[in-house]
């Protein structure tokens, strides 16, 4: 039950491989075995959304998940999104509208709000609100958050244009 | 009637608020935000030595058992296992934890011969990885003899014999007894109409961040020496302690702070963790990493907040004036006492609220019970007050026939009674209460709003609406920790809590500052940036910061008690002032000009009412690094641009022997006005916002979308206390809702969809520019306003809120406990009129 298997993947967009016990959970995996310390482990039972990852494109939690679940598909983590130099709009905008505070919910939440615009690219207050609420953020009070998302879909759409 | 008998030491403010800033005051984007954002942090769990173990603990399923005996052979065979220790194996290398109560309690990092509540570490296991370190929990095999669980803080005052937590202490759960009269309590009294009285319960919450608290320790055999990173802060305080529990001198133990995950008080020290896994680490000879999963941190983190039953008096003239107060209040510190009770100290900073009220009488009793300790969360104890006052004024407003804004209005401290020595002695600075009235009274129609309220309940709907006029006491001084303390047991009575920072200007010009407390999710970043742009003219994007760990850092009491922006403000100013008349020396030789008759324009240094003359600071920097012998024969005049600087309280003084005067210890004085409208739903009672207007004043705002963010985060965090948080411990003693599916978090479902922020800047006169503290308002003024606006709603149903929260469940029962017996047509009248 211990022997670690060999749990291939792609991770942001890169081939990863890494040694996992098949009771490794992929947030543990992500952060121990890739070095992907920007997944964030709140509760460990799935509540907080710290740990939302997009597996294959849909969002997941990394601490409900087993390494061994995820050989052999795309997952995208914060990391992935941009740098300081290339940021995705929805960190811009989490920036400018103060949509963090201590940050530790943030991955997380941007990984949410990746999921929502690439589905749904012109969200409704509702759409938005619906999506945010599967996360607990317990500094900002939810709603620069929602003005951010709301920004960045604004600004990514103007984009597409 | 202000108390004139304290002496107000003179104001050491040295810069003045003014007509128009640099950089202060502007809504710059966070400094902090670039690494958050980008998964770049350093939080406790994302530090990683090389050759790292990690390590789990037993917790204890006992709320109070004696530990008869402890089988750890099972757990030690297993494959990975490099270490179970147990409580006393501990505390042959290892003493107690920090503590601040006075006489001391004994609380170690694992519990030894005794547990004293549910989650207490009885066996900690260090294994090559965490996976393993839990399976050999599971294998520890431990005996215990229950004994028996106190639970209720009223049946605590009375408990003796084995029932007793700590006999060393006596044979009593009272950990503290005192009552002090403050004013002419007995005649203020005797000259009321009347007295409203009112038996009140705040309950236990926590701060409860997403993340957790956690330690990577390393023992260097070679030099003897710790190196603990942990997300804790006063570290530069108080960190010393731990180094006096691992029995080193301090200076064999470097305490490095990480990025914390939020903290809202609860990771004001974090003693405990850092002392348990820098055992742990000595004991293994590896680094080890001790993380507290969500149960450790739920059942044994150290920071449940305030959990008070109040007896509660309010002396009045018929005409509303408020005279007097009493206060008796019984408050269960769970199961340790590590800060003594500090958060009765805080709460004296604004018993008494924003009004006249000529005097007050506190009988505290702080109890043992067996749950988690008390730590710190977000007011501190000083929340409760408001909660307590607002009710009492909300309950006299409905005895008197009186309108609550009105009735506030007349009692409010008035602008020209500022500075302003309140009953226990301690002074608010300043304020304007009534302009903060005005403005939150102007952003909402509270007549609108009434007419709303009058057609839903035509419809069967419950609309209320609440309001809370409540002080913010920022910037603690050390005194409010002991002041409490009996006189035969006074403790150490410290009277420091400066805060420091150095700046480094580079050859470049470019400026470093290094912070000697932690990112505990504030801004500390951004504001020393704007403090140091606003000094020396430079743009904000030429300014970096960053932490000392414990081996370089000053003397700093750190965030906590809204206290971090007003002190990292006057230590950047301090240090500023250094910076500017060293560069302004250097630029009077570049410019053969007088240092007098320089001045510092955007980016340069140059001669007043010549334009063009001037050096830019990178010319100026670069000549002071390396240019020695271009300057004058002054051994003043060093290489380089560096300053240290440490910037003490700005305005405290002693309490008096007696305790009736508690002195000036918590004077930075904000006052909030919180308007909730709520409708309540009678069906499944659930509570939902309407509209929510919060206006704080903060005194001088160095960023005013932070300042709103604390606002708004503060709110939500009141909203959790006011409608759904609660840790609820059962008979036995089993903290029910040890697990965030349980205890609940206002999701952004829960929230209002626009709390409406405004502000109004009075100045402090004691601080730089006039700076108050303002993170902790939004929790400290949310919970009063909030339980006025359901008590308001639920009106025609008769229906008194005298305790929190008011969850769904909590609604429902007292719904149906009001239709069962109705209002009669008169009385529904007479209550909603």
């Amino acid at each position: 039950m211990t022997t670690p298997r060999t749990v291939e993947l792609v991770v942001n967009g890169e081939s990863r491989a890494g040694e996992a016990e098949p009771r490794m959970l992929l947030s543990d995996f992500l952060r121990e075995q890739l070095g992907l310390t920007g997944t964030h482990v709140g509760c460990e039972h799935g509540v907080c959304g710290a740990c939302t990852v997009l597996v294959n494109g849909e969002a997941a939690r990394s601490c409900l998940m087993l390494a061994v679940q995820a050989k052999g598909t795309e997952v995208r983590t914060i990391e992935g999104l941009g740098g300081v130099d290339d940021m995705h709009p929805l960190q811009e905008a989490f920036w400018e509208k103060h949509g963090l505070q201590c940050g530790f919910c943030t991955p997380g939440m941007l990984m949410t709000a990746v999921e929502l615009l690439e589905s749904t690219p012109n969200p409704s207050l509702d759409d938005i609100r619906e999506a945010i609420s599967s996360n607990l953020c317990r500094c900002t009070g939810y709603q620069t958050i929602v003005e951010a998302v709301q920004a960045a879909a604004e600004r990514m759409q103007g984009e597409g244009q | 009637m202000t108390r004139e008998r304290h002496y107000i030491p003179e104001s050491r403010q040295r810069e003045k608020p003014k007509s128009k800033y640099f950089a202060i005051g502007h809504s710059m984007k966070r400094v902090e935000d670039t690494r958050l954002l980008t998964g770049s942090g350093t939080y406790a769990d994302d530090v990683s030595l090389p050759n790292m173990a990690h390590a789990a603990v037993l917790r204890s399923p006992h709320a109070h058992a004696r530990i008869v005996s402890i089988d750890k052979s099972r757990a030690e065979a297993l494959p990975g296992v490099l270490c179970v220790m147990t409580g006393a194996e501990a505390a042959e290398v290892t003493g107690p934890c920090a503590d601040f109560s006075s006489p001391p309690t004994t609380q170690h990092c694992i519990a030894v011969d005794k547990v004293r509540h549910v989650g207490e570490t009885v066996a900690a296991v260090v294994a090559e990885s965490r996976y393993i370190a839990e399976d050999a929990c599971e294998l520890i095999e431990v005996e215990y003899d229950p004994l028996p669980a106190v639970v209720d803080l009223e049946e605590a005052v009375t408990s003796t014999g084995d029932a007793v937590l700590h006999p060393d202490r006596g044979d009593t759960n009272v950990a503290h007894h005192r009552v002090i009269d403050f004013g002419t309590v007995d005649e203020d009294f005797a000259a009321a109409d009347l007295v409203i009285e009112r038996r009140l319960r705040w309950p236990r919450s926590g701060g409860t961040p997403i993340e957790t608290v956690g330690a990577t320790a390393h023992y260097d055999r070679g030099t003897g020496k710790f190196t603990i990173h942990a997300n804790t802060s006063m570290y530069n305080y108080v960190g010393w302690l731990i180094a006096v529990s691992l029995k080193v001198e301090p200076h064999r133990l470097n305490i490095v702070p990480t990025d914390a995950g939020g903290s809202f008080g609860s990771k004001l020290f974090c003693h405990k963790v850092c002392t348990l896994a820098g055992t742990l680490a000595r004991a293994t000879g590896r680094p080890v990493k001790y993380l507290e999963d969500r149960i450790d941190n739920m059942t044994s983190g150290d920071a449940h907040g305030s959990d008070r039953l109040y007896d509660a008096q309010l002396a009045l003239k018929r005409d509303g004036t408020m005279l007097s107060m009493r206060l008796k209040v019984i408050d269960d510190y769970g199961a340790y006492f590590q800060y003594g009770v500090g958060q009765h100290g805080n709460a004296m900073a604004q018993v008494t609220g924003p009004y006249t009220i000529n005097s007050v009488q506190v009988d505290l009793t702080a109890v043992f019970t067996n749950k988690c300790q008390q730590g710190a969360y977000r007011g501190f104890g000083s929340e409760v007050g408001n909660f307590v006052i607002e009710r009492l004024v909300d309950a006299a407003c409905e005895e008197l026939d009186l309108d609550p804004i009105e009735m506030r209005r007349q009692n409010l401290i008035e602008q020209d009674q500022f500075p302003y020595i309140m009953p226990t002695g301690n002074m608010y600075d300043s304020g304007n209460y009534q302009a903060v009235l005005d403005e939150a009274l102007g952003m909402i129609d509270i007549d609108g709003w009434r007419k709303k309220q009058v057609d839903a309940r035509a419809e069967g709907r419950y609309i209320g609406i609440g309001i809370s006029t409540c002080q913010e006491r920022s910037v603690f001084s050390a005194t409010e920790f002991w002041m409490w303390n009996p006189n035969e047991t006074p403790g150490f009575t410290l009277s420091s809590s400066p805060e420091s920072v150095a700046i480094n200007i580079d050859p470049t010009g470019k400026a470093f500052i290094t912070l000697n407390a932690p990112f505990w999710g504030n801004s500390p970043e951004t504001m020393a940036v704007q403090v140091l742009a606003e000094k020396l003219e430079m743009d904000p994007a030429d300014i970096s910061v960053g932490y000392a760990d414990s081996d370089k850092g000053f003397n700093s009491g750190g965030p906590g008690g809204s206290r971090f922006t007003v002190m990292i403000a006057g230590a950047v100013s301090g240090a500023a002032d250094v910076i500017r008349e060293k560069m302004l020396r250097v630029a009077s030789h570049m410019l053969e000009a007088d240092p007098s008759d320089l001045e510092f324009r955007a980016g340069s240094i140059g001669v007043q009412g010549v334009p063009g003359k001037e050096k830019t600071l990178a010319e100026v920097a670069l000549h002071a690094h390396y240019f020695r012998l271009d300057l004058p024969e002054d051994h003043d005049l060093t290489s380089g641009i560096d300053a240290a600087y440490v910037y003490d309280h700005p305005v405290t003084t002693m309490p008096s022997e007696d305790r009736t005067d508690l002195g000036i210890f918590y004077p930075i004085v904000g006052h909030m006005v919180h308007i909730p409208v709520v409708e309540v739903d009678v069906e499944t009672g659930k509570v939902d916002f309407l509209d929510y207007v919060a206006v704080h004043d903060c005194g001088t705002m160095v960023n005013p979308m932070t300042l709103a963010g604390h606002v708004r985060g503060g709110t939500v965090n009141g909203i959790g206390s006011a409608l759904y948080e609660h840790f609820h411990y059962d008979e036995n003693g089993q903290l029910q809702n040890a697990l965030l599916s349980d205890y609940l978090h206002p999701t952004l479902m829960e929230t209002p969809v626009d709390i409406r922020v405004g502000h109004v800047e009075t100045p402090s006169p004691f601080t730089e520019y006039g700076i108050k503290g303002g993170g902790e308002g939004g929790r400290m003024g949310a919970p009063p306003a909030i339980a006025t606006a359901v008590e308001d709603a639920l009106k025609p149903l008769g229906i008194k809120v005298d305790s929190l929260p008011l969850t769904p469940k909590v609604l429902r029962g007292m719904i149906r406990e009001a239709e069962q017996h109705p209002l009669s047509a008169s009385d529904k009248e007479l209550a909603t009129h």
